[in-house]
């Protein structure tokens, strides 16, 4: 393995062979084209579904362009989320300050747009300038009336699971601060951001069970519902990565305990179901869930059969960003035949690298913050049919003439919950068996 | 006319990184090299592999906290070394960020130094362009990074046969028209940059850590000793803000002309007959051979088009947006076919659009001439001025489905759709296809819309 820098070959290991754990939670190393984004980008995606809120980008223009409606999140009503704000920083903001312009620029929005709140998302050059993005925001929430919260995320503050951290911050502020009736069965979902209206598929399934759901984090997000969250008995939490630091802050808080799911492969999907059902310690709820697992399964079984009959036998490269999904991915490929050869993620702790190492086969490749060219060179030596990954990773499979399935945050398609799991069979064979791969042979 | 909001509201414009590394992508064998923090690089990779769809490998030199208060020397070294040890390359192109400048990074001080350290192994050859987006767009970032890497790498001698293109910021099926056009007419060129191959490839079966193609080092050059220049823009990163250096920046064409004596042939974007007769004529007087038949035909061709299909668009109104050059390359094609420019913006801010523009039409018009435009304000004055279509980059989409008006791709980013690699703009050809997706936008929108599915136009 020749192709890995030496200061990299601790961050990539095999399951079974060997006993080595993968080193992670490092910083990317300089000079390798790492598919990590910056703290910035992972505080923007975490609080980006809010959609009553405004998301003002406090520095040059680029760190808002490339994030203008970056997500496929969707929203049952207001749509700001999907605007990119800037204060598109100039040579003269950067020697003299860029406070006045920040002021001026959140008046103005807060006066047109009229949102709930605003999130000041402070960048690089933010961080070294020294705008007090904290005193502005507090003088403009005294004159506007609305909660306007300082997001410190300098991208080189550290990587994008930091800015998670970050967002977590900010959005436990807004917890507390407002008190709705709120039924007893009342859960919070966290970690779910609504790409694809995949929200509302669970949303279906609580209400199915007698569960009323409270604060969507950040999915189809309003911040009242976040003001409230305080009050709901119970945290599901999905995708270990972002949400989990929230789930603790409002645990030593409030007293709210949290369980951790994932909506994706119908085993994962069924416990998140059960488990809420026996958190209440409610017999009908359980019984309501054992219902609708039934009949979705009823449904989808045949209909996976045959996508397995046909998929037995491929191989798959997964890299995404948190490695609680790829675990779920791991189990959900499972179901459809096909075997994950690689498994790596941008974000991964070393609690979840073991667990990928126990599911996996022997031989697997797990790797943690990889790049193209050790990518690349995974997927050759595992001879994968099929590569799982976001944006920057298609055009790696392609080139190689590999199937690839989209499983980032653009993607159109929800891929959770019973109905998700569906789509992703049929676009697992969409791309494994499609007559053109006989011409990249 | 300046828009009057102080803050940006869904930006018409990309930072300055980005179209460097779209001219390293140009320079055969080149990694470009972001020189800031991780997000940057990863961003711009993103955006222009959605746009692409190639693989877009960009190094970046992961600043941290200790980077931004001690300085990017250790990294740009581990950077370097890494992308050496990884690719393998010929040319490491560095463009530095908004952090990297702020924090006063003096990049070509560590380029030296690098080359003292490594004296005596296989270095490859640097070009840095200084890109703070804080002092321009991606096009001035563009078009500062072919003038830095003519800077680094042009060479005087005796002058050859041979001429230089600089195209700016085109699509590769442009290049592809270029090189077959300058082929065909029997002369040695210099094209820069080239990414004709690199940012559209065929299918490799494997991952090439530097895709083929682009402008060779060799070539480039060269560029010092050509007999003429052409180069295709008027306004290029001339409205771009820079405290440090020149206040007069010259374009790259302007810069080999004063540094080597190669004569300069500036010219609009050849995008319409007009400006594509200037740029064919100037290629016959150059080579000293007429305008080969296939190009007569394609000339041709596309008149008998104009003729044909001339009501559909006569007097119809469009809404441009994009980079300057682009606008105004367009601005002179719908002059041509008597389509009304109501609204031609830029999220550049050179200041100069307007002048520009009322070169190309008469001077007292009513065409509503906007730079430093962003997405939000383009949607006003678009409700206000209710044109027929909208042409621009994919991000005006959500525009022309709210107002239910027709859009025409064209330019960058095109992330909505497949295929924008081999949009062509350029030349007769290019005008061709342009002409056409105008026309048939604008019947499809009527067809559509009609009270009957009629089968003939
Ligand atoms: S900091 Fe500057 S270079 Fe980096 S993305 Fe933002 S605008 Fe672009
Ligand atoms: S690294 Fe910094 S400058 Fe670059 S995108 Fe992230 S926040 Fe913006």
């Amino acid at each position: 393995m020749s192709y890995i820098l030496n200061e990299r070959k601790n961050q990539v290991s095999h399951a079974g062979i060997n006993a080595d754990t993968v080193a992670c939670n490092k910083p990317s190393l300089a000079g390798s084209v790492s598919q990590r984004a910056c703290v910035f980008c992972g505080s923007r995606v975490v609080l980006y579904p809010i959609a009553d809120a405004l998301h003002l980008i406090h520095g040059p223009i680029g760190c808002a362009a490339y994030t203008w409606d970056i997500r496929g999140s969707m929203s049952s009503g207001p749509e700001l989320h999907r605007m990119s704000f800037s204060t598109d920083l100039h040579e003269k903001e950067v020697i003299f300050g860029g406070e006045p312009k920040l002021y001026a620029s959140l008046i103005e929005l807060i006066d047109k747009y009229q949102p709930k709140a605003a999130f000041v998302y402070t960048t690089c050059i933010v961080g070294v300038i020294g705008d007090d993005v904290e005193r502005i925001c507090r003088q403009v929430t005294r004159e506007k009336g609305i909660p306007v919260l300082p997001v410190q995320a300098p991208g080189f503050q550290g990587s994008k699971k930091d800015g998670y951290k970050v967002a977590c911050e900010t959005l436990f502020n807004l917890v507390g601060t407002l008190n709705l009736p709120t039924p007893k069965y009342s859960i919070n979902i966290l970690g779910d951001f609504n790409l694809a209206g995949e929200l509302w598929i669970l949303l279906d399934y609580y209400k199915r069970m007698g569960v009323h759901v409270n604060a969507t984090i950040t999915g189809d997000g309003r911040v009242d519902a976040i003001r409230n969250a305080h009050n709901a008995a119970l945290n599901v939490v999905q995708c270990s990565g972002s949400m989990n630091y929230l789930a603790k802050m409002m645990k030593d808080t409030y007293g709210i305990p949290s369980m951790r799911v994932s909506y994706f492969g119908i085993e994962d999907m069924s416990d998140a179901l059960y488990d809420v059902a026996r958190f209440f310690k409610s017999d009908e709820m359980m019984d309501k869930a054992r219902d609708l697992v039934r009949d979705e399964f009823q449904r989808l079984m045949p209909a996976l059969a045959w996508y397995r009959e046909r998929l037995q036998g491929k191989k798959a490269a997964i890299y995404v960003g948190g490695a609680f999904k790829a675990i779920s991915l791991i189990k959900a490929l499972r179901l459809i035949g096909v075997q994950s050869v690689i498994v790596g993620s941008q974000t991964g702790t070393p609690e979840d690298y073991e667990l990928i190492k126990q599911l996996c086969d022997e031989g697997t490749i797990i790797v943690d913050d990889s790049n193209p060219v050790e990518l690349s060179n995974f997927v050759k030596e595992k001879e994968a049919d099929i590569f799982i990954g976001g944006v920057k990773e298609r055009p790696i499979a392609h080139k190689i003439g590999l199937g690839f399935c989209d499983h980032n945050h653009e993607r159109k398609e929800p891929l959770a919950g019973y109905e998700g799991m569906m789509n992703f069979a049929k676009e697992i064979y969409a791309t494994a068996m499609s007559p053109v791969w006989r011409f990249t042979k | 006319m300046k828009p009057t909001y102080t803050s940006t509201r869904n930006a018409c414009k990309l930072c300055a990184p980005l179209g460097a590394s779209l001219v390293f992508k140009g320079i055969e064998g080149c990694v470009p090299l972001i020189h800031g923090s991780q997000g940057c690089a990863t961003y711009i990779r993103r955006y222009m592999i959605s746009h692409y769809k190639e693989p877009v490998d960009i190094a970046s030199s992961n600043f941290s906290e200790e980077t931004t208060v001690f300085g990017g020397n250790k990294n740009f070294i581990t950077g370097i070394n890494n992308i050496r040890s990884q690719y393998h390359p010929d040319v490491v192109g560095i463009a530095s960020t908004c952090l990297s400048e702020t924090i006063g990074e003096d990049v070509p001080g560590l380029i030296r130094e690098y080359g003292e350290v490594n004296a005596g192994t296989h270095i490859p050859r640097f070009v840095n362009a200084s890109t703070p987006s804080y002092c321009g767009t991606h096009m001035d970032g563009f078009h500062h990074t072919v003038t830095a890497t003519l800077k680094a790498m042009a060479q005087a001698g005796t002058q050859g046969e041979h001429i230089n293109i600089l195209p700016g910021f085109v699509s590769p099926a442009d290049l592809r028209y270029l090189k077959e056009v300058l082929e065909d007419f029997g002369i040695d060129y210099v094209l820069f940059p080239d990414y004709s191959e690199s940012l559209d490839n065929v299918h490799t079966r494997e991952y090439q850590l530097i895709p083929s193609g682009g402008t060779p080092v060799r070539r480039i050059e060269m560029t010092g000793t050509a007999k003429a220049t052409i180069e295709f823009g008027t306004v290029f990163n001339k409205g771009a803000v820079r405290t440090k250096g020149p206040n007069h920046i010259e374009s790259a064409g302007e810069y080999l002309q004063r540094a080597f004596d190669v004569p300069n042939h500036q010219m609009r974007m050849p995008i319409g007959i007009d400006a594509s007769d200037k740029f064919f004529d100037t290629l016959a007087t150059l080579s000293g051979r007429p305008v080969p038949e296939k190009y007569q035909k394609e000339r041709g061709r596309l008149i008998d088009a104009y003729v044909d299909a001339h009501k559909y668009v006569f007097g119809k109104r469009a809404a441009l947006y994009g980079e300057e050059d682009l606008v105004l390359g367009m601005v002179g094609f719908f002059e041509e076919i008597g389509v009304h420019t109501v609204l031609a913006s830029s999220g550049g801010e050179s200041g100069l659009l307007k002048r520009e523009v009322d070169k190309l039409l008469q001077t007292d018009n009513d065409t509503r001439v906007v730079n430093g435009m962003d997405f939000a304000s383009i949607r006003e004055e678009v409700k206000a001025l209710a044109p027929d279509f909208l042409i621009g980059n994919s991000k005006g989409y959500y525009i022309s489905r709210e107002l239910q008006i027709p859009l025409v791709r064209i330019g960058f980013p095109i992330h909505d759709r497949f295929g924008a690699a081999r949009i062509h703009h350029i030349g007769y050809r290019g005008t061709q296809e342009l002409f056409d997706r105008v026309v048939n936008a604008i019947i499809e929108y009527k067809q559509d819309h009609a009270s009957v599915a009629y089968k003939y136009i």
